[in-house]
C-alpha cells in the first residue's frame, strides 16, 4: 500500500456522503435526481441542470489514466515523497479526477492504462482514493 | 457597444529589479504607479479609475486606492490571477467607453523571491476554502505538475515532443540576452534544457519561468486625454476573456480558455490572426505558450509543436516575434504573474522601443495574452489586440 502524505479531508454535510462511504472502502458519486447526470467533484448542486438535488451512486472503482506526471519536486510534505505519481483518472462513469498512481513503478504508467481504486486512510475516518494498475 | 479605438494606454512601466529585498508590496505598487504615470505624463491626481487584482496587499482595492491617496469614480478588482491585467486593460477601456472614468491606472507587485513565505499562505489560505479543496488536496498538486498533466496529454495527442517544447525557452533566452534588466539573461540551447533535471515529468527546469519580484503598471486613458500627451499612446483595439473550469468532470488538458477569448478579441479588433505583428504570450511554462498559440489560432490545433520549431518564436524574423523581452521564462514573472509584462512589452514593440535586436519593423498590431490558474483545468484567459497610435 502507498505511504504518501494523506491528511483526514474537511467533512461538510454537503460531502459527508461520500467520505461516510469511503469509510467502509466504497467509492460513491452524487447523481443528479433531475437530469441524472453524474457529478464531479462531489457536490448537491448540479452544475448541468443547474438544480439542487443528488442520489449516491456506487461507483465500480475502476477507471482509465487520462493523463499522468512523475513530480520530482513536491511541495510541503511531499518534497520527501518524490518521485511520485499525479494523474487524472478517467473513471468508467465518466468523470476525470484527480488522483495518484501507486504500488507499481512510476515508469511504467501510461496513458490509457487500466487502473482500480486503492484506499489510503486517514486517521479521522474517511480514506482518499488512489489508483494501481488494474490487475 | 465596442472598445475598438475607445481607450489608448497612455503610459507603461516595469520595475526594473527582479530581487526587492528591503520594500513592502504595498511600495512596490506605488513604485511602478508612479512609473508608469510618469511615463504617460499624467499625475496621481488625474486618475479617476483603479484595478488591481489578488496581489495587492490586504483589503486589494481599498488598501491600494487608501495607499497612495487616489480619489476614484471608478474601481475593479477582478481576479483572475496571471491573466488579470489583461481583463482590467479590457474593462478600464469599457469603462472609458461608458464614461466611468477617464485615467485607469492598473498596477501589479510582489515579493515572491524575497517573501516566498507570506505568497503560499495566501494561496493555501485560498485553496482551503475552496469547494473542491477536499477532494483535491491529497494528491501531491503542484504548479508544475499541473502543468506537466497537460503538456503529458499534448504530447500524447499529438505528438508534442520535449525539443519542440524547448524552443520555447531557446527563443525566450535569446530575446532575454538584450535584456539588461532580465533575470536570466544568458542564451540556452535546446540540448540545455532537456537535459535541466525534470521537475514534473515531462517538464524540466528550464521549461519553467522565473520567480522574481517586482512588478508593472499601464495607464489607459480616453482618446481625448491620450490626443494631449506628448508620448505615443497605443490603442485598445480588442479584448476578450474566458473563465475556462472542469465542467463537471469533462476535465480537457488540450486546450485552453485561449480558444475563446481570442476569437472575440479579433472579432472586436477586426483582424485574424495573419495580422498580428508581435504577439506577448503568458509563459508561465513552455508548454502554455504551446497551446496558446494553438488556440488563439496561429496555427491548427497539434500542430504548435512544429510552428514553435526552428525559431519559429525568434524576433525580429520569425514566423510569430515573441515575448521579446524574455518573458516570464528568463526576465520577469513579478508575483508570480506575467499577464503585466505582456502588456508593457507588447507596448514596448509598438511604440517601437523594443531592444534594437529584437524590434519588430514597423509594428502596427500586437496581441498580449494572460493566463490565469491551472492551465488548461481551472483557469482565465484574457486576450488583448493593441494598434500602434496611428492605426
Ligand atoms: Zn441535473
Amino acid at each position: 500500500m502507498s505511504d504518501l502524505p494523506t491528511f483526514a479531508p474537511p467533512v461538510t454535510p454537503e460531502t459527508k456522503p461520500f467520505w461516510d462511504a469511503t469509510a467502509e472502502g466504497r467509492l460513491v458519486l452524487p447523481r443528479c435526481t433531475s437530469c441524472q447526470t453524474v457529478i464531479w467533484y462531489p457536490r448537491t448542486f448540479c452544475p448541468e441542470c443547474h438544480t439542487e438535488g443528488v442520489e449516491w451512486i456506487d461507483a465500480t472503482g475502476e477507471g482509465t489514466v487520462y493523463s499522468y506526471t512523475v513530480t520530482h519536486k513536491g511541495d510541503g510534505p511531499w518534497r520527501d515523497e518524490s518521485p511520485y505519481v499525479m494523474a487524472y483518472v478517467e473513471l468508467d462513469e465518466g468523470p476525470r479526477v484527480l488522483t495518484n498512481i501507486v504500488d507499481c513503478d512510476p515508469a511504467k504508467v501510461s496513458i490509457g492504462q487500466r487502473v482500480s481504486v486503492r484506499w489510503a486512510p486517514t486517521d479521522e475516518g474517511p480514506a482518499v482514493p488512489r489508483f494501481a494498475p488494474a490487475p | 457597444m465596442t472598445i475598438c479605438g475607445k481607450a489608448s494606454i497612455a503610459g507603461a512601466y516595469e520595475h526594473p529589479l527582479r530581487v526587492i529585498p528591503d520594500r513592502t508590496v504595498a511600495q512596490v505598487h506605488a513604485d511602478v504607479a508612479v512609473g508608469a504615470l510618469a511615463d504617460a505624463g499624467l499625475s496621481m491626481d488625474d486618475v479617476d479609475g483603479y484595478f488591481c487584482a489578488g496581489d495587492a496587499p490586504g483589503f486589494g482595492g481599498f488598501s491600494m486606492a487608501e495607499y497612495l491617496g487616489l480619489q476614484l469614480r471608478h474601481i475593479d478588482t477582478t481576479e483572475t490571477g496571471g491573466s488579470s491585467y489583461l481583463c482590467h486593460v479590457g474593462h478600464a477601456a469599457a469603462a472609458i467607453a461608458a464614461g466611468k472614468c477617464s485615467v485607469a491606472l492598473v498596477t501589479l507587485a510582489g515579493l515572491p523571491r524575497s517573501d516566498p513565505a507570506s505568497m503560499m499562505a495566501g494561496a493555501r489560505a485560498m485553496f482551503a476554502g475552496a469547494p473542491e479543496a477536499g477532494f483535491e488536496m491529497n494528491h501531491g498538486m503542484t504548479i508544475h505538475g499541473g502543468y506537466a498533466l497537460a503538456a503529458r496529454r499534448h504530447m500524447y495527442e499529438f505528438g508534442t515532443t520535449s525539443e519542440q517544447l524547448a524552443e520555447i525557452k531557446v527563443a525566450a533566452s535569446h530575446h532575454a540576452q538584450f535584456n539588461p534588466d532580465a533575470f536570466l539573461p544568458k542564451a540556452v540551447s535546446i540540448e540545455e534544457v532537456i537535459e535541466s533535471p525534470l521537475v514534473s515529468d515531462p517538464l524540466h527546469r528550464l521549461d519553467c519561468c522565473v520567480v522574481t519580484d517586482g512588478g508593472g503598471a499601464v495607464v489607459v486613458v480616453s482618446p481625448e486625454i491620450a490626443r494631449d500627451l506628448e508620448r505615443r499612446t497605443v490603442k485598445v483595439l480588442g479584448h476578450g476573456e474566458a473563465p475556462k473550469h472542469t465542467n463537471n468532470g469533462r476535465i480537457d488538458l488540450t486546450h485552453t480558455g485561449a480558444v475563446w477569448s481570442g476569437p472575440r478579441a479579433f472579432e472586436e479588433a477586426g483582424v485574424t490572426p495573419g495580422d498580428i505583428d508581435y504577439a506577448s504570450i503568458y509563459d508561465s511554462f513552455t508548454i502554455t505558450v504551446l497551446e496558446t498559440i494553438e488556440d488563439l489560432g496561429f496555427c491548427e490545433k497539434g500542430k504548435g509543436g512544429a510552428f514553435v520549431a526552428d525559431q519559429g518564436l525568434r524576433a525580429p524574423d520569425g514566423r510569430l516575434p515573441f515575448n521579446t523581452d524574455g518573458g516570464g521564462l528568463c526576465n520577469n514573472h513579478p508575483a508570480n504573474r506575467g499577464g503585466m509584462t505582456k502588456i508593457i512589452e507588447a507596448v514596448r514593440q509598438l511604440r517601437g522601443e523594443a531592444h534594437g535586436e529584437v524590434q519588430v519593423p514597423d509594428c502596427q498590431l500586437a496581441l498580449a495574452h494572460g493566463t490565469g490558474g491551472s492551465l488548461a483545468n481551472r483557469m482565465g484567459s484574457a486576450t488583448l489586440i493593441l494598434g500602434q497610435e496611428d492605426a
